[in-house]
């Protein structure tokens, strides 16, 4: 009981004192999702309002499978991933197994479909309202594609937002490509799973805090902007 | 106005027997009817008898299950270019008023220079001016509908379609709205224009098409219509009677 009552107090100690090693896999744990994010934006957003407003053959095969893939398991992700990048894997000569670059491939891979798929819900939802008005005045679906994820930004936000808290909570895609190398590619998630088996609970703590944290605030930013979004659609 | 005389008129519009049905559901049938240069139609009847429907295939923003519909001789499409809507309600774009005129204006092709002074004059005619840099969506229902005739004159129609325009506004907004269509009726827009409302009908009709059960009942000069009308459902609909 006591040794877990200090396992606390050194989390807090950690956090409070700004620990530098604390600090150094917050960071990287930041840089990484952010940049699988952005990736997973810039590809999902507008593949996202593609499949919702324009008419193809396979469309509902597309559909149905982005919805599913918003289910996948990260380790099998992560699993994929390593073998495309492994020494005999087809990117292998990239030489990016067991770096940052492989983990935010892997959480890219890992969130794209989610972006993608709730991005098609609301811009789906928004074309029953503006398809016959836009069409009226000259636009074509596709045009029409950037109309929409503007005047759908606020609902947008929301979808990164989910996009994001996958990311940065799973541990089964990184800790495969990544290797949970110290000081390279040791994250929040990976370093929890190491130092709670090690029994280095004081680390673990200060880093499930700091997540706890993250992981709150994306979910408290999200309501808040739905919040906001909804004051703009009067 | 000169630069559109140049360009071939596209009316007469025509509908050749024109039938839509959704699933299955015969929703219009056997619709044939003209639209022709300078008179103003109104297309009345009760809610559900397709008055909107037959707008939307006018427009080409649906396509007719059988028959077909000619604009000028040639097929919608050509035409929708040439032609502009203003919706029930009207759907205003996430930005400023001018800014959802500016939209219009590129997509109809206008250079991006002149695009804020072409958009500050539409929104003067429509008396909007001082609104313009208003975000739209907190415009009231009466100026938001004023900006979408401003964006519908945008493109610089030739045909003027309008989907009970003031069917959610009050007396004074109806009145600003249909001084607008009347004015762009006189500088020789075709107005296209469905309503329910009788007294809305006889103040801007030239001809009346009325409608009942997705079936066209006459197309009639208005002062006839509203004295002698052909139908038995458009009498009906003249005495006040429920039309099933």
């Amino acid at each position: 009981m006591s040794d877990l009552g200090q396992a606390f107090s050194q989390a807090f100690h950690m956090i409070g004192s700004l620990d530098p090693v604390l600090l150094e896999i917050v960071g990287l744990s930041l840089e990484v999702s952010l940049a699988a994010l952005a990736l997973a934006a810039l590809v999902g957003l507008p593949l996202g309002g593609f499949v919702a407003l324009v008419r193809f053959p396979g469309r509902r095969v597309v559909v149905v499978s982005l919805n599913a893939l918003m289910g996948l398991p990260p380790v099998v992700v992560g699993l994929l991933v390593y073998l495309m990048l492994s020494r005999s894997g087809p990117l292998g000569g990239l030489g990016w197994l067991f770096t940052p670059t492989a983990m935010v491939l892997a959480q890219f891979v890992l969130i794209t479909p989610i972006v993608a798929a709730l991005t098609r819900q609301v811009m789906e939802d928004l074309w029953v309202e503006y398809e016959f008005p836009l069409r009226s005045l000259g636009s074509s679906p596709v045009r029409a594609i950037p109309t929409l994820l503007y005047d759908g930004r606020f609902a947008l936000v929301t979808t990164l937002l989910a996009g994001f808290g996958r990311a940065i909570a799973e541990v089964g895609a990184v800790i495969i490509v990544g290797g949970n190398i110290a000081h390279v590619t040791r994250v929040m998630t990976t370093a929890i799973a190491l130092e709670t088996s090690k029994g280095d609970l004081a680390l673990a703590l200060a880093l499930g805090f700091v997540l706890l944290g993250l992981a709150m605030g994306i979910n408290a930013a999200a309501s808040w902007l739905a919040e906001i979004a909804r004051g703009h659609e009067a | 106005m000169s630069a559109r005389a140049v360009e071939r008129s596209i009316l007469p519009g025509v509908f050749e027997g024109v039938g839509f049905e959704r699933g299955g559901v015969p929703l219009l049938a056997e619709v044939s009817l003209r639209f022709e240069a300078g008179k103003r139609s109104l297309i009345l009847g009760p809610n559900g008898s397709g008055k909107s429907l037959t707008l939307r295939l006018a427009h080409g923003l649906l396509t007719p299950s059988s028959g077909r519909i000619t604009w000028g001789g040639d097929r919608p499409a050509v035409a929708a270019s040439r032609q502009a809507m203003v919706f029930e309600t009207p759907v205003l774009l996430r930005r400023s008023a001018r800014a959802n005129v500016e939209y219009a204006l590129g997509l109809h092709g206008v250079a991006r220079a002149e695009r804020a002074d072409r958009a500050e004059a539409l929104l003067a005619r429509v008396g909007l001016g001082a609104l313009s840099g208003r975000k739209a969506r907190v415009l009231s229902a009466g100026e938001g509908q004023r900006l979408a005739l401003a964006r519908a004159f945008a493109t610089g129609p030739e045909v003027l379609f309008l989907d009970e325009p003031t069917a959610a506004l009050d007396p004074h907004a109806t009145r600003l709205v249909e001084g607008i269509i009347e004015s762009a009726a006189e500088e020789g827009t075709k107005i296209v224009m469905t309503s329910h409302d009788l007294g809305q009908a006889r103040r801007l009709a030239d001809e009346v098409l009325f409608f009942a059960s997705g079936r066209l009942q006459e197309q009639t000069p208005a002062a006839e219509f509203f004295e002698a009308p052909r139908s038995d459902g458009a009498r009906a609909f003249l005495r006040g009677d429920l039309l099933s």
